[in-house]
């Protein structure tokens, strides 16, 4: 050890005719040694303290002090001795222990017993059943009030979200289901080259885009696009009581907010999955004229296999995935917490529930139609 | 000094009887009694976390008490049906803490849509209106700016025209100068008071800022932490250096001794 290296920060705990004293020496600072403890801690406050050897300190010895007195029984902060610190420590202790622990948090939290958290989070998934149920039946008593006319919101506000959630998506929607069918084009032709089947890649492509691909694709994009964008806007709006200021103006948030949302996706879902399956064939055109299909060959093949019952069935699911992606973001926007982390946790929220929702609906449609043969 | 009867007396514009707000288990305060005159400027003060803002949400309807009840002009306001709510609500005028401005509209537009959708008049109209509000709060031009181009003070302001868009009886104002500099506070302050005199209507503030709390109010309830319930009602200055609860004449004193009144601002 170098001679001019600082002493080593201590605590020792000793007795003196019945009294306990704590002896501190050396440089207490963050950066430095761990402190050594000599001697058993007693089950008391110190009755005085013994600084004549203690060095430079930070506020790792204020808080290794704080932390025992914490830990024994006393706390009433006046009475604890504090003789013999010096002035500058003992003013930094006096502050500490002026309010005792907890007085003004109010609510005590109790350590909850493996039992109950299970139990909460049980409810918790109950209770997050129920606030959809309710708010999908929210929606439709909505829906009933916009029919008689008496919901009320600002027709430019739908017309913003309708462009906002419909033609301003297209790149995306294009881009993304242009290559789904290309590579359906591809796989499906490595396969069926192999039986010289290659023209029957349009009806694959054309049958699956148009089930399932098209507006399966384009949910998912506007689940993370809309869907996020909904819980976003209306999480923060709720954050900064924007919320309140439309109730207090005799507005139900409801139908100001909500409707307009959901009404614009249920509008925009399926002309977008037109447009989809549309760009999908298209995709897998061009692979089929570099596999050396013509295109008018590769059209006419698609028309013979796609017929208006498989066509309308992607359009039929739209709209109810349209629903489902604005209910997700709507219902977690709305019943975000009031901070900027609430809103983020809402927006994670409500894409995977969005996601989630057009995923499980879809295994259900698959299923119905399986029965009814369609 | 503290007034409990529990005859609403006629002129009462606002009673609030034996108010008890709770989240959930949490009370939050209990027992709350007082009465807010016509014309008041009333302020509800106490310390952080005291449920300032919480009593304005009960009063505004934002919120249901956990017991007690709410009378406006005699009506007891909490029991009332929607409608009937409703038609209450539409008297009131609120600016909130952040000012709570729609952010995806102009401040024209902000005191514009809710002028739009309680009455018949016509857009141009309606742009005067809008024009005459802001510019009573000094915001004259500033009519296609986003609440996030403007100051926060700005904010404020433009908060207040659009709590009085509808020429509200009761303006509801939440902490209108915290976070503002002295100068403008003091100007708010001003506008507060001046707004009460020429418009006639009722002020309840919430704001622990001593020196708009002596500046504007005639009568005040505590809100004490340590109780959970009213520490007093009545006009501050008289509360400062007579109530006969000692929280509240610290807490109007900023916890200094008790010197000579003749220093204070008046």
């Amino acid at each position: 050890m170098p001679p001019n290296d600082p002493p080593p920060p201590s605590a020792c705990w000793k007795q003196e005719d019945g009294r306990v004293v704590l002896e501190l020496s050396g440089d207490w600072r963050r950066d430095g040694p761990a402190p050594v403890i000599e001697g058993e801690p007693p089950d008391q406050a110190p009755d005085r303290y013994a600084t004549d050897a203690l060095g430079a300190f930070d506020s790792t010895l204020p808080a290794f002090l704080l932390a025992h007195l914490r830990g024994v029984a006393n706390p009433d902060a006046a009475d604890t001795p504090l003789d013999g610190l010096p002035p500058d420590l003992r003013g930094l202790m006096e502050l500490a222990l002026a309010v005792p622990e907890e007085s003004e948090s109010g609510r005590k939290k109790k350590p909850a017993s493996n039992l109950r958290t299970l139990g909460k989070r049980a409810l918790r998934i109950w209770a997050g059943f129920l606030s959809v149920a309710e708010f999908v039946g929210l929606s439709v008593l909505a829906f009933g009030r916009l029919l008689t006319g008496r919901a009320r919101f600002r027709g430019r506000d739908f017309w913003m979200i309708l462009q906002e959630c419909g033609p301003q998506a297209l790149p995306i929607v294009t881009l993304i289901n242009f290559l789904i069918g290309l590579i359906l084009a591809f796989v499906g032709n490595v396969q069926l080259a192999s039986f010289g089947a290659s023209l029957y890649v349009a009806d694959l492509v054309g049958i699956a885009m148009v089930r399932e691909m098209g507006v399966v694709m384009t949910a998912i994009i506007l689940s993370g696009r809309t869907g996020a964008a909904f819980a976003a806007h209306l999480g923060s709006m709720k954050a900064n009581e924007e919320i309140d200021a439309l109730k207090t103006f005799g507005f139900d948030p409801f139908d100001f907010l909500v409707l307009p949302r959901i009404l614009a996706l249920v509008l925009m879902m399926p002309l977008l999955t037109i447009y989809a399956n549309v760009v999908g064939i298209l995709g897998g055109m061009l692979v089929g004229s570099a596999v050396g299909i013509p295109p008018v060959l590769y059209w006419n093949e698609t028309l013979t296999a796609v017929d208006l019952t498989t066509a309308s069935l992607g359009v039929f699911k739209s709209v109810f995935f349209g629903a489902a992606i604005a209910i997700s973001g709507c219902l977690q926007g709305m019943h975000a917490g009031n901070s900027s982390a609430a809103v983020g946790q809402a927006t994670t929220r409500a894409v995977v529930a969005a996601i989630t929702a057009v995923i499980v609906l879809d295994s259900a449609f698959a299923a119905i139609f399986t029965v009814l043969d369609i | 000094m503290t007034d409990r009867s529990h005859n609403p007396s006629p002129q009462a514009k606002i009673a609030v009887r034996g108010l008890t707000m709770a989240y959930g288990d949490f009370v939050v305060m209990r027992d709350l009694d007082f009465e807010v005159m016509e014309k008041d400027i009333f302020v509800i003060m106490g310390g952080s976390g005291c449920g300032k803002s919480t009593l304005l949400r009960h009063l505004i309807g934002l919120r249901e008490p956990a017991k007690g009840s709410i009378l406006y002009e005699g009506k007891d306001f909490t029991a009332t049906d929607p409608a009937e709510r409703g038609a209450f609500i539409q008297r009131f005028g609120v600016m909130y803490q952040s000012g709570a401005l729609w952010s995806s509209l102009t401040l024209a537009e902000n005191i514009a849509l809710p002028i739009e959708e309680n009455t018949s008049l016509p857009p141009k109209a309606i742009q005067d209106l809008v024009s005459y509000k802001l510019s009573l709060v000094g915001l004259s031009g500033y009519e296609d700016y986003y609440p996030a181009d403007i100051s926060g003070g700005m904010n404020k302001r433009a908060g207040i025209a659009r709590a009085m868009a509808l020429d509200p009886d009761i303006l509801f104002l939440d902490e209108p100068g915290a976070g503002l500099d002295p100068l403008s506070s003091r100007r708010l302050d001003d506008l507060i008071l001046r707004l009460r005199d020429s418009l006639g209507s009722t002020v309840v503030i919430v704001t622990h800022e001593l020196a708009s709390i002596f500046a504007i109010a005639n009568n005040s309830i505590f809100l004490d932490t340590a109780t959970r319930t009213q520490g007093a009602t009545g006009n501050p200055k008289q509360l400062r250096d007579h109530s006969d609860n000692p929280a509240v004449r610290t807490f109007l004193r900023r916890g200094e001794d008790e010197s000579p009144s003749s220093n204070s601002p008046s």
